[in-house]
């Protein structure tokens, strides 16, 4: 037996549309399948999961604390996954942007102003471009696999991390605990409503950042031409268009914005270094972008959804002593049953025998 | 090998209602067809009759949703091309199947089922290839012969399965006159045999010479059954149609020496880019506003090549070697070359000159967001969707395209609806310079008659038109002089009037001293 895949003549444009809410309902079957096996009741483990966190304001807030780099890091990934450059490294750019970002409350404590967090946003997100522009040189000048290089420097940049705040950048007055010193309270990203809970400026800027590459994407030129580099690159050039320039661009965006998404966390949500700053925001947000269907505007919303199994994964902990390796189990099935539905709308399956079988018959 | 017939019904191959739909689409609509023992049957039909359909039905790749295939009188289904193979059908594909780094033999023990070695395979092919008179060095690499050679690769990977029927799709369609007169040689050999052979062109001449009875398809239907020597091309060409084609008018052009160079092309060299691809030698090139030139060759002699050195896809190092309008233009990029006027329409329609999933109005923004910027884009880099829009129905008009939606997707539109579309693009910039690699490939015959009008037409208005085509008789029809590109080379531009299908076909197969094939063996 050999399993086929066909392309289909024409794809149906409602399974296309309907696509994610029908991964969605998969990944609850099979959530409810695994928490039985574990021997829990489905219905209430996926009440803790999913509902239980939306009851309270505060929990909204802690809800858009966890989209808020989802979403910032999916929209940057769209546009390189819209261009065919595959960018795995986005938590690598994450942790560099954060770092970028922190030298200035971190190395200069005295240097003090309104004007220090708009610097360190610059630099956050430079950090996180020049460390994404990193694999799109290699793939330009060298020909190498991005989807490699970039994901190999996310260790490098999750070692390096590691290597900073427990040395050079340690708090000195950290009772030699593997922490930067806290930043100053100018150093600080605003809550947005500080009276029901903790969100931070960070939402704000992935709705905005969303809204703004939505429109480069549909409506400019540029948009125009990650699509067509994208689709059809021999066309592409034919346009005129430089498929290098734009591996640079896709992945400096991407870079760039992942860049921000750290900086904003480590400044709003932790407010210094540590050696784990991101519980994999930085690859979550890959099955944010592709449950979003690479359109910045659904990625708002499929922002939320993962943002959810972060904090459902909390509250199953807390609630039915589940492991919290549970919630990586989800978000891999999402991504699972998201790419499984678009394969399936765009092949058909066939099973193929062996050859044994009478190819010539009498009709 | 497998079936072979008792006691020999005359027909070998009997086709009843034989019915395929895609869709809502009948591309084979009860097809009848017979061919006989002995004979060259002719399929004719434009692109989009149902011909490849049919015979892919024939060949076990497609299932039919209705009718009957009888072989030597027995009902049989054909469920896959090994059971294809197993009854005595062979197919010579019109695209090769062939790898470029193994040499001849090893192609053909990719195709057999069997584990036979290589040596056998090599020794089998060269006595075949020397009984019918198909030269052919087994051990030669695929990647350097030409496309002549490889289409014998096919043909000999056919024979070795001893078919009784073999199919051709479009053989000739990448031969040079001369290549194709061998190739027929050998058919006349085949059917001297026995063998029957089903011949799928729409090049009538070579089907009233060749062929001993012919079925013509039109829009999926069979539209008759007749003796094509009885026929005449034209009455072959009603058939195929449905009416009478539009014949092209190209008034002489007069003065044409004084009239100004507009595309110059001055000793342009490329070394190949990749180990397969063609280097251009020393190519130079005068085109004159109000002249249109043909660059006739095979495939794969460089054209291709020469297409993206023009167009600027690829820079030259020598930025004298192409001048548009006056102005060096070599070092340039494709987009400054527009901005210069120039407008270029590459060969692969889709994926090259269309972006398969892109709307037509997006697909002009293509080629034109550059030269048309002040139209087309606004500020911040915005794109104008309704100036672009009212622009791509204003060509979709002009061009009569025809198509299902307002504005479709390019890969929704047939062949030719979207090669007018692609045209109409760049004619509606009015370019100075009009540069065409194989204008009217795979177009049918009313699409392609309103292209080459069109190209005429932007000719006598003064531009300079550049068109390569590997359709002599395009050439002929439409061009004031004709070069000849072979193996990188350019030959200098015949006039019209002097100018012959033979001395264009010698010159095709690159007539020069030292390159004569080995002489065929006489039966």
């Amino acid at each position: 037996m050999r399993v086929e895949l066909i392309k289909r003549p024409q794809q149906s444009a409602l399974f296309s549309a309907v696509s994610p809410f029908i991964a969605l309902a998969l990944t609850l079957v099979a959530g409810a399948i695994m928490f039985s096996l574990l021997g829990k009741s489905p219905l209430d483990a996926l009440y803790y999961y999913f509902i239980d966190p939306l009851r309270e304001v505060w929990s909204l807030h802690e809800l858009a604390i966890k989209a808020a780099p989802l979403i910032l890091i999916a929209v940057g990934l769209a546009v390189c996954y819209l261009s065919n450059n595959w960018n795995i490294g986005a938590e690598g750019q994450f942790i560099i942007g954060a770092m970028a970002g922190s030298i200035l409350p971190i190395i200069f404590p005295d240097f003090q102003g309104w004007y220090v967090l708009p610097l360190m946003l610059l630099m956050g997100i430079a950090g996180g471009a020049a460390y994404g522009a990193i694999p799109a040189l290699l793939k330009v000048r060298f020909n190498t696999n991005e989807i490699l290089t970039s994901l190999m420097l996310v260790y490098v940049a999750q070692l390096f991390l590691d290597w900073m705040v427990r040395g050079p950048w340690r708090n000195p007055e950290g009772n030699n605990f593997p922490e930067t010193r806290r930043f100053h309270v100018d150093a600080i990203l605003p809550e947005i409503l500080p009276s029901s809970g903790r969100a931070n400026l960070g939402f704000v800027f992935a709705i905005l950042a969303a809204i703004v590459v939505w429109f480069l994407v549909t409506r400019t030129l540029k948009g125009f031409e990650v699509r067509v580099l994208g689709s059809s690159p021999r066309a592409g050039r034919f346009a005129g268009f430089s498929a290098k320039k734009m591996v640079f661009f896709a992945f400096m965006l991407s870079g760039g914005l992942a860049g921000l998404a750290g900086i904003s966390e480590v400044s709003g949500a932790i407010g210094q270094l540590r050696p784990v700053i991101s519980p994999g925001y930085g690859f979550a947000a890959i099955i944010v972008a592709f449950l979003g269907r690479l359109n910045p505007l659904g990625i708002i919303a499929s922002g939320l959804i993962l943002a959810l199994t972060y904090l459902g994964g909390e509250a199953a902990q807390i609630s039915l002593g589940l492991s919290d390796k549970v919630v990586r189990v989800f978000q891999g099935m999402l991504l699972f049953f998201v790419l499984g539905c678009d394969t399936l709308i765009h092949y058909r399956v066939r099973l193929v025998g062996f050859g044994a079988k009478p190819a010539v018959e009498g009709a | 090998m497998g079936a072979q017939p008792g006691a020999a019904a005359a027909n070998l191959l009997e086709v009843r209602g034989l019915t395929k739909i895609f869709g809502s689409l009948k591309a084979c609509d009860h097809v009848d067809l017979t061919v006989r023992r002995g004979e060259i049957h002719a399929l004719l039909g434009e692109n989009g009759a149902g011909k490849s359909t049919l015979v892919k039905m024939l060949f076990g790749s497609l299932e039919p949703n209705a009718g009957e295939i009888f072989w030597d009188g027995q009902p049989v289904r054909i469920a896959s091309p090994h059971a294809a193979r197993k009854l005595g059908i062979g197919m010579v594909f019109q695209h090769f199947s062939l790898f470029d780094a193994l040499t001849a033999a090893e192609n053909i023990a990719l195709s057999l089922d069997d584990d036979t070695p290589i040596a056998t395979i090599a020794a089998k092919a060269q006595a075949l290839s020397h009984s019918y008179g198909l030269p052919l060095d087994p051990y030669a690499l695929v990647g350097d012969l030409s496309v002549g050679e490889r289409q014998r690769i096919e043909i000999i990977r056919c024979l070795l399965q001893v078919p009784q029927l073999i199919i051709l799709d479009e053989p000739t369609s990448v031969l040079t006159p001369q290549e194709a007169d061998r190739l027929f040689e050998t058919l006349d050999r085949l059917r001297a045999e026995g063998k029957s052979i089903l011949y799928i062109s729409h090049r009538l001449e070579e089907v009233k010479r060749m062929c001993d009875s012919a079925t013509v398809l039109r829009h999926g239907k069979v539209v008759g059954h007749c003796d094509p020597r009885r026929e005449t091309a034209s009455s072959l060409a009603r058939m195929m149609v449905g009416n009478d084609v539009q014949a092209v008018v190209r008034e002489p052009a007069e003065g044409m020496d004084k009239a100004p160079v507009l595309l110059e092309v001055k000793k342009l060299s490329r070394a190949p880019a990749t180990s397969f691809s063609i280097p251009l030698r020393d190519i130079s090139l005068g085109v004159r506003a109000g002249e249109v030139i043909g660059i006739a060759g095979v495939a794969g002699n460089g054209q291709g090549e020469f297409f993206e050195a023009v167009s600027g896809e690829m820079a030259q190092a020598d930025a004298a070697s192409v001048r548009i309008r006056g102005k060096d233009a070599g070092r340039l990029s494709i987009s400054e070359r527009r901005r210069l006027g120039a407008a270029f329409v590459p060969e692969e329609r889709l994926g090259h000159g269309a972006a398969p999933r892109m709307k037509l109005s997006e697909n002009l923004l293509l080629s034109r967001h550059a030269t048309d910027d002040k139209a087309f884009i606004g500020p911040g880099g915005t794109i104008r969707t309704g100036a672009v829009d009212a622009a791509a129905q204003r060509i979709i008009a002009a061009m009569d395209v025809r198509k299902s939606a307002r504005d479709p997707e390019a890969a929704a539109l047939s062949g030719g609806n979207l090669q007018k579309f692609i045209i109409g693009r760049e004619l509606d910039r009015r370019p100075a310079v009009m540069v065409v690699n194989q204008p009217t490939w795979g177009v049918d015959a009313g699409a392609a008659a309103k292209i080459r009008q069109a190209l005429i037409g932007l000719a006598r208005a003064g531009s300079a038109v550049l068109v390569i085509s590997q359709d002599l008789d395009e050439l002929f029809e439409i061009s004031d002089a004709i070069a000849v590109m072979h193996n990188g080379q350019l030959s200098k531009p015949l006039p019209i009037a002097e100018a012959t299908f033979e001395k264009i076909g010698l010159l095709m197969g690159g007539a020069e001293p030292g390159h004569v094939e080995p002489a065929m063996e006489v039966a």
